[in-house]
């Protein structure tokens, strides 16, 4: 990698999220590459959480912006499918910002692969983002955004959002 | 850039809504299909995929802002939501391998009711909710059996869009499941309810359990049938409520352009302000 991309590489990457501003994109796992070609030009792969997700003609603006502010002369954002993003992609830190925000970050990714319809089985606890506490559950699967759920603490009695596993 | 190819990179697209006036999503982009791929069978899944995702999603949307809850109305619009991204993705595909050279919009807002290859389950009115519950159902089930097989086809774009549609439709079919479950396993008004959403639903099951459409595309024949008939079950099981898994049905239907007359009125107030202001933008 040059020192260029190095560059953009940081620059693309520190760009936050437009719905959870707490974490950048870089920590979302979003930003999968970036090539430069020495004449001023970069290229950003990006790769969006959800097909649908209306944050990402912001984000994919909000990239280019940044990186027309840090001097690069053409900035070309691509999107990329594949391979797709999961909640996997989320990094430490990211995860720590998101707790500390408030935001349940998402615990292990379903696995791959055909997918059984389980209509009984109890999914895993999600720990309280505020005290911790262990006793929590779902409100509804849909919350404010395409990629977080809404909760609710037993202990503290706090509602929370919840960065859905995928 | 020529972004298409292994990676499975789609052309970037910052256009939301017709007329906003953002650039044209296929710039730049050259989308090759590997050798012997036929384009135009490719565009024939994708548009038809495309199609159950866009009606389905218009329906869905219409319980904005009248939702027995607003959890649930989250939920529905966020399914929808899901589904519209799916759509813009598979048109777009569809535009660049037919040889046409149409985008997303064309597809969406320029095509008439008989062009339209969805299922016709997707296009009855959106009922009481449900019907809205049962037809997800039906819907989530044959489409996320299709989604996985088409993980392996021929073409490198629609292969990565059914990647990412699998984890999508996985929640949608959860979300439908539960609440069928709920229905049927509630009240006597509630299982009313779902029994008549079964009746109404049940002419236009077939249609969906076909997976003709996936064939030639790494759909195992029968998946889908087998996929649906395990899933529903599971759920009539839990709910009480029978579900039916018809026979193959002959004669023409959605995917051949053969539509009910609900169609064409989805589509009026769908294409409404693209075709009385067209290339409009604000």
């Amino acid at each position: 990698m040059t020192a260029a991309e190095t560059w953009a590489l940081r620059v693309a990457g520190a760009v936050p999220d437009p719905e959870l501003p707490v974490v950048t994109v870089a920590e979302l796992g979003m930003v999968r590459g970036v090539a430069c070609d020495g004449a001023g030009g970069v290229v950003v792969r990006l790769a969006p959480t959800y097909a649908g997700c209306p944050a990402v003609a912001e984000i994919r603006a909000d990239v280019a912006a940044a990186l027309r502010a840090a001097g690069f002369a053409r900035v070309e954002v691509v999107t990329v499918w594949s391979p797709p993003w999961t909640s996997e992609w989320i990094s430490e830190a990211g995860r720590r910002k998101l707790a500390a925000a408030g935001v349940a970050p998402p615990g292990a990714a379903p696995a791959r692969g055909p997918v059984a319809l389980t209509l009984s089985a109890r999914r895993t606890a999600v720990p309280c983002p505020r005290c911790g506490a262990r006793e929590t559950e779902e409100v509804s699967r849909s919350g404010g955004t395409p990629c977080t759920a809404l909760w609710r603490c037993l202990a503290c009695r706090e509602p929370f959002e919840h960065l859905r596993e995928v | 850039m020529n972004g298409t190819g292994e990676d499975g990179e789609v052309p970037g697209d910052a256009r939301w809504a017709f007329g906003t006036g953002f650039e044209d999503p296929l710039h730049g982009v050259v989308a090759e299909l590997p050798p012997g791929v036929d384009g135009a069978a490719v565009a024939g899944v994708c548009v038809a995929l495309a199609d159950d995702a866009l009606v389905g999603a218009q329906r869905l949307a219409e319980w904005v802002t009248c939702a027995p809850e607003l959890e649930i109305e989250l939920a529905l619009a966020n399914v929808g939501l899901d589904l519209l991204g799916q759509a813009r993705l598979l048109y777009a595909r569809a535009g660049q391998v037919d040889g046409s050279g149409r985008g997303e919009d064309d597809f969406a807002y320029r095509r008439a009711a008989e062009e339209f290859r969805c299922l016709r389950l997707t296009e009855l009115p959106r009922g009481d909710f449900a019907f809205t519950a049962l037809r997800l159902l039906a819907l989530s089930c044959a489409r996320l059996a299709l989604l996985d097989g088409l993980r392996g086809a021929a073409d490198p774009v629609l292969a990565a869009v059914a990647e990412r549609g699998v984890t999508e439709v996985t929640y949608h079919r959860l979300f439908a499941a539960e609440w069928v479950v709920r229905l049927g396993d509630g009240t006597a008004v509630s299982r009313g309810r779902l029994r008549r959403a079964v009746g109404e639903a049940e002419p236009w099951l077939a249609e969906v359990l076909d997976d003709e459409v996936g064939a030639e595309w790494g759909v195992a024949p029968g998946a889908v049938r087998a996929a649906c008939a395990a899933d529903w079950d599971r759920v009539a099981r839990q709910s009480g409520v029978p579900l039916p898994v018809p026979a193959p049905a002959g004669g023409a239907g959605g995917r051949a352009g053969v539509h009910t007359p609900h169609l064409p009125g989805l589509l009026a107030e769908l294409q409404g302000v693209a075709r009385a202001h067209p290339g409009a933008s604000w």
